[in-house]
């Protein structure tokens, strides 16, 4: 279902038709990293701390190097000395030391599967038969893996050089692993609480958890004898990786080539970097192309998931409104520091109109993975709390909790924590969009079922696009770009073109090129691809409407600014009856004979992102005596702008409703004492099958984005924000116990209901 | 993984031979375990010996007894694609139908799933609540062990070096009976049990009272076990709730589960009390349907 507010009929916008890459994808033959095969390729693999807090006192490499097959071994000795600057990557941002560190172990081993060696051999056997005989010698360490317990002052201490970045840049007394203390403050929260007619207090926890995409991390190497560097890898970002493996390496960026394979998912986790400077300097040491996979279970040990939080909240309400809001939001970072806590913290009031608040965030680093970014990365968990909260304080007042959302929604111009004033944006259509759905009309009844809602905000992102159009001699036009396409992007930015030249889809060849090909482009992260490409794409769409504009004008002997183009038409008109016309098609044919090739170029930052907001609802039932959960019923509505392709649109919403009601009943890493992930792998890590869910429906509120001329926001991220409230909400009205912790699996909640724990 | 030599014997003999040519072997009846163990270097080998060429181990026969024998790797898709079989031994399709996917059934076999002696893998309560009867071949002959008594621990089995488990044997049932195996999982499939429960009821000749059972719990010990006094619970009773309540409990007391990953203790031992209770309600249901 769809409720628009845009004006503007579209010819090609708002269509479905199929995606340039499905033939290739369904018949097997796109290619993946993987895939990858090259004359004299050696397999490259890792060998993984199984200690998750040690000091690594000695790695001896001697015995695997004269494992026959065996081309090179390398240790984090093999890599320049990292500078101490910090790269942006798109939704996160990361340190090159820290970096460097990260996929090679130096001075200690701060996870279990933190990396600490690598071997290329000739065959994967023999590779892992050297690693077996690398020997490190290990100081073992205590270790810390609960948020809280991290944050104490007698926690043992990952970094003992590092201190708390207080606010006002002040720095802790004492070494700490808590990196950073921020605070978002306005009014005065405590009185407007104390001035309450209801207070809610809870404390909430949620688990770390892994954004599941089914292809593992892969990267081949190639370093060529002219010391240029190739590499193949499945990423959400080849200029990204290309700027990373810079950094780690010094290497010179224009001396590396990074070409983007087909990518099996990513969800924010391919945005750093694990494998790639790796099989460069195994290919630098062997003279050969590299190729280095992880299994499964290096996905989970040694990949970045997200984090797991601890969250307390005090809310007051008085008269109907939220009168003040006070938080304190604890992330796990992992290994080093970069939790998206500060995002959490920004995100969190985002649906809502609150002017007594203080958020406080806590970045902590503990014995577990470095984090990575994963779909609206921090305001997933932020959400679970204030959503549960807000719940019960609509309870207690006896009011509707989507009627109670729309009175406290925030609109234009409200301004969020950071003091930023809102643009047009959509949450109040998102909650409408629910309170008028037939699933919302329809009755919850029955023993042990109940109905939860919850709203989420995402800010969406900007940042760098480049494309080039060239136009084909037969009216087609290749559109070269640099975004990997992660969620249908070949085919939205291919739409925005087709619209802009007034030409069909289908005459839209859309490929995604390699570092080398075309200008820089950003990560396809933060849900910015079909906005900023887009904005990219468009305007080299308007490039080419120029130049065949131009082209006609001097050949009609007429000024340029009197030449429409509408709709692939070229039209001049004096009023008097003296008209011309010509088209796109014709001028792209008569090309070569009128002045040459026509392309359309357009490199930008894009400005004008808007941020988007949902509201989920669903109907759950649980079984008493097995604490299973069933979905029933599941109803998203959100504010999407323009929907450019609408049927991935709602596979963005479905796909990120999936995760997130995995991530609400069963998705945890499940630690032992050690800090060793006992769940790596498939089968015990629970992710929802499609046996698992109903079908999600979807309410597309198009809310257009004044930013951009087709009306876009990005979508991709928000709808895994409200899930794991609103089925948090649910399970409550169906039981009538709250579970402020995460995942509400069965084993929690028979222990619950049953009173086993 | 380690590189290792794989063989496919024609026959008994040959595959006998190899397991006395001095090399460390495994036996691959599917795959679908010793596959996985390999690749993630829990388990390692010289050779592999793939048991699926052998006209014995792949061999399904229907008795004119009433009973029924399956070759050890004969694949569970086979089974439950067999429309006889399905009609005839619905407890055994609930076992069958639920290992991994539809892929994985049609490599995976009831042989593999008992050596592979997991304590929660969903053939073995099934066949111990049917009394199955386990056919063991060597060199040097062969030999019968009821399944109730193959199992040894996690992992472990009576089976010994130079061993080759030939064929799972259903004797015939008693009539008036049925048998129902359901575990319990977290998600709707591709799982793996945190609780089982299988077992097989038989009513006198009014119908009216229970005249034996069998209950076989899965996941909730080292081995998979059978638990006689929720048999002996039922035993003479009305086939009623109460009835089957006290089974439950029964169940419920002989369970000695261990806390993981996939589920805690006390949440198993009161999940196998819910699951033998409605294993019963099943089964019965089973017999009032004529099934």
């Amino acid at each position: 279902m769809t409720t628009s507010e845009r004006s503007t009929n579209y010819r090609v916008i708002g269509t479905r038709p199929v995606r340039p890459d499905g033939v290739e994808k369904v018949t097997g033959k796109a290619q993946y990293g993987a895939d990858v095969r090259l004359p004299g390729l050696l397999h490259g693999r890792i060998l993984r701390s199984p200690h998750a807090h040690a000091r690594i006192v000695a790695i001896d490499t001697s015995e695997a190097e004269k494992v026959p097959g065996v081309f090179a071994v390398v240790t984090h000795r093999d890599f320049p000395a990292a500078r101490d600057v910090v790269q942006e990557l798109g939704e996160s941002s990361v340190n090159a030391m820290e970096l460097s560190d990260n996929i090679l172990a130096s001075k200690k081993a701060l996870y279990r599967g933190h990396a600490v060696a690598a071997v290329a051999a000739t065959s994967p056997h023999i590779a892992e038969e050297a690693l077996s005989k690398i020997r490190v010698e290990y100081q073992v360490l205590p270790t810390v893996l609960d948020v809280r317990d991290a944050m104490r002052e007698d926690a043992p201490l990952l970094n003992e050089t590092r201190f708390t970045k207080e606010l006002g840049g002040a720095r802790s007394e004492k070494p700490s692993n808590i990196a950073s203390h921020i605070r978002f403050q306005g009014g005065n929260a405590d009185d407007a609480i104390a001035g309450a007619d209801v207070v809610i207090e809870r404390e909430y926890r949620t688990k770390m958890v892994h954004q599941g995409y089914i292809e593992p991390h892969n990267a081949t190497a190639s370093w060529n004898a002219d010391g240029t560097v190739t590499i193949w890898t499945s990423t959400q970002g080849a200029f990204s990786v290309r700027g990373q493996v810079a950094e780690i390496l010094r290497h010179p960026i224009s001396s590396i080539r990074v070409i983007p394979m087909e990518i099996g998912g990513g969800f924010g986790g391919k945005l750093p970097i694990y494998l790639d400077p790796v099989a460069a300097l195994l290919s630098k040491k062997s003279g050969r192309p590299v190729k280095v996979l992880m299994s499964r279970t290096d996905v989970f040990e040694g990949s970045g998931p997200t984090s797991g939080t601890w969250i307390k909240i005090k809310l007051g309400v008085k008269d109907g409104k939220i009168a003040g809001v006070k938080a304190e939001l604890a992330y796990e970072a992992g290994a080093y520091p970069g939790s998206p806590v500060g995002a959490g913290s920004m995100t969190m009031l985002a649906p809502y109109a609150i002017d007594n608040f203080q958020v406080d965030g806590y970045d902590v680093c503990l014995n577990k993975p470095k984090v990575a970014a994963y779909r609206a990365p921090g305001s997933p968990a932020a959400a679970f709390a204030l959503e549960q909260a807000l719940d019960e304080a609509a309870r207690a007042i006896g009011a509707d909790p989507l009627q109670f959302r729309l009175d406290n929604s925030a609109r234009e111009g409200v301004r969020m924590v950071t003091g930023a004033p809102l643009a047009k944006v959509g949450h109040e259509e998102c909650v409408q969009a629910i309170l008028d759905s037939p699933h919302y009309k329809s009755p919850i009844e029955g023993p042990y079922r109940g109905r939860g809602v919850a709203s989420g905000y995402w800010f969406n992102g900007g940042m760098q696009s480049s494309v080039t159009a060239a136009v084909n001699p037969d009216g087609t036009v290749n559109l070269i770009e640099g975004s990997t396409d992660i969620g249908g992007s070949r085919a939205s930015l291919s739409m925005q073109l087709a619209e802009t030249l007034g030409i069909r889809y289908e005459d839209v060849h859309a490929t995604v090129v390699d570092t080398d090909s075309v200008g820089h482009n950003d990560v396809t992260g933060g849900s910015r691809t079909t906005f900023a490409s887009g904005l990219a794409v468009y305007e080299a769409g308007m490039d080419i409407r120029r130049q065949m504009r131009e082209r006609a004008a001097r050949e009609w002997n007429v000024p340029a600014d009197q030449v429409e183009y509408e709709d692939g038409r070229i039209t001049w008109s004096d009023g008097a009856g003296n008209s011309r016309e010509t088209s796109f098609a014709e001028q792209a044919r008569t090309a070569p004979q009128k002045g040459g090739p026509i392309v359309g170029k357009a490199s930008l930052s894009a400005r004008g992102v808007g941020g988007a907001y949902g509201t989920h609802l669903v109907d759950v039932e649980v079984d008493p005596d097995t604490g299973k959960v069933t979905i029933l019923r599941y109803t998203a509505a959100q504010d999407v702008g323009t929907a450019i392709h609408p049927s991935y649109v709602e596979g963005q919403i479905q796909g990120a409703v999936a995760q997130g009601v995995g991530w609400a009943l069963n998705e945890e890493y499940y630690f032992d004492d050690n800090g060793r992930m006992l769940n790596a792998s498939f089968l015990d890590y629970r992710m929802p099958t499609t046996l698992d869910l109903p079908m999600i429906d979807t309410i597309l509120v198009e809310v257009p984005n004044p930013g951009h001329p087709y009306g876009v926001r990005g979508v991709g991220e928000v709808p895994i924000v409200p899930p794991l409230a609103a089925v948090a909400n649910a399970i409550a009205d169906a039981t009538g116990k709250r579970f402020t912790e995460l995942p509400i699996s069965p084993r929690r909640l028979v222990e619950e209901l049953h009173g086993l724990a | 993984m380690e590189s290792f030599e794989y063989l496919a014997p024609r026959t008994l003999a040959e595959a006998f031979a190899a397991l006395g040519n001095g090399k460390r072997s495994l036996m691959l009846a599917g795959g679908t375990d010793v596959i996985v163990q390999l690749r993630e270097n829990r388990r390692s080998c010289d050779q592999l010996i793939d048991l699926k060429h052998i006209p014995e181990l792949m061999a399904v026969d229907i008795r004119a007894d009433g009973g029924l024998d399956i070759g050890a790797a004969v694949p569970l898709a086979e089974l439950y694609g067999n429309r006889d079989i399905a009609r005839r031994w619905p407890g055994l399709v609930d076992a069958a139908s639920i290992i991994g996917g539809r892929a994985i059934q049609s490599r995976a076999s009831f042989g593999g799933n008992l050596c592979n002696a997991s304590p929660a893998a969903d053939s073995s309560p099934s066949l111990m609540a049917h009394g199955a009867v386990l056919t063991i071949a060597s060199a040097g002959g062969t030999r019968t062990v009821p399944v109730d008594e193959f199992f040894a621990g996690p992992g472990r089995s009576v089976l010994q070096p130079g061993e080759v488990l030939l064929r799972v044997s259903i004797p015939p049932q008693p009539a008036r009976s049925a048998v129902f195996y359901h575990r319990f999982i977290p998600r709707n499939e591709m799982d793996i049990a945190v609780a089982s429960a299988g077992v097989r009821l038989v009513l006198d000749e009014s119908g009216d009272r229970i005249a034996s059972a069998r209950v076989a719990l899965g996941a909730v010990a080292a081995t998979p076990i059978m638990v006689p006094a929720a048999a002996e619970a039922v035993v003479g009773q009305a086939p009623v709730a109460d009835t089957f309540a006290k089974a439950g409990e029964a169940a419920s007391a002989a369970a000695q589960p261990i806390t993981d990953m996939r589920g805690s203790a006390a949440q198993r031992k009161h999940l196998v009390s819910v699951l033998t209770v409605r294993a019963f309600e099943h089964a019965l249901q089973r017999i009032r349907e004529g099934r």
